[in-house]
């Protein structure tokens, strides 16, 4: 029984007709120009309108979209007064996010000599993390190089990445296979030990590690159960946000002010430095998208960072992935991971005709999505309205033989099949996603902020992935920047010598918003996006 | 908003919260129709795409039998649906390290005796909202068989069902994630390539290259892009 309603099978049936002469021809890539082209016509990004410059702190004039200006330009948790006297709790390193880039931070942060607290809003691995699915990049073939990694990178970001992050990422990355595969991570591998590597949009080789299509998902469950191993040195602190940062009297981090979700109470966690692996931004739906994102993306780190100073960068740049389900309704905007294109299926319209390279880099991918269905009217629009463009699935068994689809991509599998569509016979309808902040508080090759004591990891950050991410190398960070971000930061806190802690940012930031008159009832982080109905 | 599911029709349906009756669109999530319902979820939420297992639910039907699993975010509502999350279920863990392990059923016996309690009634299979089969993969365990264990258990989410509806009082998600940690550190084939890279970085082999990469401006940057040779699918 197909899943799909009358009107779209006949559509699918276009689909079926041209599969077996479409899998002999690609489309031909685009150009640079091409690329610039079809960004400023078609890109989210491209929208003047949906975008705001912040009016307050140290980035003044930063664009980002104005759903996320909302909480930046927004009032804290906390008064200046709240009484940091008595910690609840003391330590050297507080990591504050539980998903992959905060447990590899607690984890090198305690094999260098510090005592680690990691709190996170929800469980601690509900993340991002555990919902990538295609994979990790690392040069680690013959055939390959950091260097042609490094190309691959600056160009996808349109060469606006900067240059020594870029090159811990792609330094770092065959180390980081390694330190995975240490801790127990099980990498698909061939029977003689060689990585199964597939291309993503924009590699220029085959360097995409994974662990089934369940690639975040490995990675976060063996990170999370060192952590746990770990208990005696690293506490694990759930259902606790932090809600703003500490500093002491000369402006050195001294810790966060978290707050218990089901409690509603606030507490000051003494620590000598901090850091941040808060994630994204996605639930905060920008140009009303839906997301890819976990429950708690809401740009934590970027309003916590910011609000005690450090600059922001490249907020102007959303991701959105190129493939998120449109079809059915329940699962919309939900991850169709890029391994389904790594993997030789083709993105289609309503006719069954090609119209874009199937691995363009993410942004330009989006965009020929959004013009098939745009201007020229060439998506499938299903009952609820929402367009959409085949992602031809069952092509990828006739390439590689059957049982791959169930082989190397079980969850895509599973997903489908919960709502009777099987995507080994039938092709998946998608349409773009909200997926990554490309943006966010600016970083050194260390890890280390403006802000001493201040250390990030991740997808909070701005810069290693300039104004657009390759797939791939969202894993590959927040390994990468976790673990140098532990370590740096356990060495920092063996160190210093804190002053006296206080929220004096907090009382500078409250005049600040005053007299740019800003008058906002918005409270943040605002911690979880507000989903629920009313009449 | 971007996330609530539009309505075909506006036939309402009754479902049970805990107990309580609801009316909610037929087409929305257990997790939506909760949102629907009024509640602002905290507990039994968590990346809303299948991958976390933070929203595993157990449900019945009005005049069946049966008794039913599946997570939140995932499964949509049918009338007369009665249902209760458990999005935490105490379980036995074991501590230990890693680097300090033999890859052997003897290793496995002795941080999870329970393991031989197994009494293969396959409650935990019925239980799986990722349809593994539990029991086989604990058989699996019972023969210590960590290669058939790692692998037949490797979709799972650790949702915690399996381990409270185990009437021997296993925590199998516990049980297989000790195996696959000891299957990819010690059992799997090593990558030759990958340490020969390493050994390479180690050296210093892409350090000018990458000097140089990075000293480049814009345009020559662009220049080396374009003339990238593409490995070929």
């Amino acid at each position: 029984m197909s899943g799909y309603p009358p009107e779209m099978q006949e559509s699918i049936r276009s689909v079926e007709a041209t599969r077996a002469r479409r899998v002999g021809e690609t489309f031909p890539a685009m150009s640079m120009e091409q690329r610039e082209k079809i960004l400023s016509g078609f890109h989210p990004d491209y929208r003047e309108e949906t975008f705001h410059a912040v009016r307050v702190g140290v980035s003044k004039g930063q664009r980002m979209p104005v759903e996320l200006a909302r909480v930046v330009e927004a009032r804290p948790h906390v008064g200046a007064d709240f009484d940091l006297s008595a910690p609840v709790a003391e330590t050297d390193v507080l990591v504050i996010g539980g998903g992959g880039g905060g447990a590899s931070a607690a984890l090198l942060a305690q094999e260098s000599g510090a005592r680690v607290i990691l709190v996170t809003k929800l469980r601690f691995g509900d993340a991002n993390t555990v919902m990538a699915q295609g994979g990790i990049q690392a040069a680690d073939r013959p055939e390959d190089s950091p260097s042609i990694h490094y190309l691959d990178v600056i160009g996808g970001g349109h060469f606006t990445n900067v240059p020594d992050l870029v090159e811990a990422l792609v330094t770092d990355a065959p180390c980081v296979i390694k330190w995975l595969e240490d801790l127990g991570m099980m990498f698909d591998k061939e029977p003689d030990g060689t990585m199964m590597e597939e291309h993503g949009g924009g590699t220029s080789r085959k360097r995409m590690h994974s662990a089934r299509d369940y690639s975040g998902a490995e990675i976060m469950r063996t990170l999370r159960d060192e952590v746990r191993n770990r208990e005696e040195h690293i506490a694990v602190v759930e259902f606790s946000p932090a809600v703003e940062l500490v500093l002491d009297d000369q402006g050195r981090i001294a810790g966060a002010v978290v707050v218990n979700l089901e409690t509603g109470v606030y507490g000051y966690i003494k620590a000598k430095a901090v850091v941040l692996a808060t994630g994204g931004g996605g639930r905060l739906h920008y140009q009303d998208f839906p997301t890819t994102n976990h429950y708690g993306a809401t740009a934590d780190g970027v309003v916590l960072a910011y609000r005690v100073g450090a600059p922001l960068g490249y907020l102007e740049s959303m991701q959105y992935h190129p493939t998120g389900a449109a079809f059915p309704e329940q699962i919309l905007g939900l991850l169709v991971t890029e391994k389904v294109r790594g993997l030789g299926a083709q993105p289609v319209n309503k006719r069954g005709e090609q119209f874009v390279y199937p691995l363009e880099p993410r942004d330009v991918e989006a965009a020929a999505l959004i013009r098939e269905c745009s201007e020229r009217g060439n998506g499938v629009v299903t009952l609820t309205g929402q367009p959409g463009v085949w992602l031809d699935s069952p092509m990828i068994d006739m390439i590689h033989g059957p049982g791959t689809i169930q082989r190397a991509l079980p969850a895509m599998v599973r997903q489908f099949a919960r709502f009777d569509i099987d995507i080994a016979q039938e092709p998946i309808l998608v349409y773009p996603t909200l997926h990554y902040q490309n943006g966010g508080v600016r970083l050194k090759a260390d890890a280390s902020t403006d802000i001493p004591g201040l250390f990030i990891a991740g997808e909070v950050s701005g810069g290693v992935h300039g104004h657009n991410r390759l797939m791939g190398n969202s894993l590959l960070e927040i390994t990468v920047f976790g673990r140098r971000a532990g370590r740096t930061a356990a060495h920092y806190a063996g160190q210093v010598m804190l002053a006296a802690p206080n929220l004096a940012h907090v009382a500078a930031w409250n005049r600040e918003m005053e007299a740019a008159g800003i008058d906002t009832d918005v409270i943040s982080p605002i911690l979880l996006p507000d989903y629920v109905h009313r009449e | 908003m971007a996330t609530e599911t539009r309505v075909a029709d506006n036939k309402m349906i009754p479902i049970y919260i805990m107990g309580k009756q609801y009316l909610v669109p037929p087409a929305l999530t257990i997790m939506k129709a909760m949102e629907y319902a009024g509640y602002k979820l905290i507990r039994g939420v968590g990346c809303r795409g299948g991958f976390c297992g933070a929203c595993g639910t157990a449900y019945r039907i009005q005049g069946d039998p049966k008794l039913y699993f599946g997570l939140a975010c995932q499964t949509v509502v049918q009338p007369g649906m009665y249902l209760a999350q458990l999005p935490f279920f105490p379980a036995r863990r074991e501590t230990y390290d890693i680097s300090q392990l033999e890859p052997t059923a003897t290793t496995l016996f002795s941080l999870y005796p329970e393991v031989l309690r197994c009494l293969g009634c396959g409650a935990c299979t019925k239980a799986c909202p990722q349809e593994i089969d539990v029991r086989d993969y604990m058989a699996a365990a019972m023969r210590g068989d960590l290669a058939k264990l790692a692998d037949t258990s490797f979709d799972c989410i650790m949702c915690g069902l399996c381990a409270a509806r185990c009437p021997a009082e296993e925590a199998q998600y516990n049980i297989a994630i000790l195996a696959r940690r000891l299957y990819g550190r010690y059992l799997a084939p090593r990558s030759e390539h990958l340490e020969r890279r390493l050994e390479e970085i180690e050296t210093g082999k892409f350090t000018v290259d990458l000097e140089e990469l990075k000293g480049l401006g814009e345009e020559e940057l662009k220049v080396r892009y374009k003339a990238r040779d593409i490995e070929p699918k």
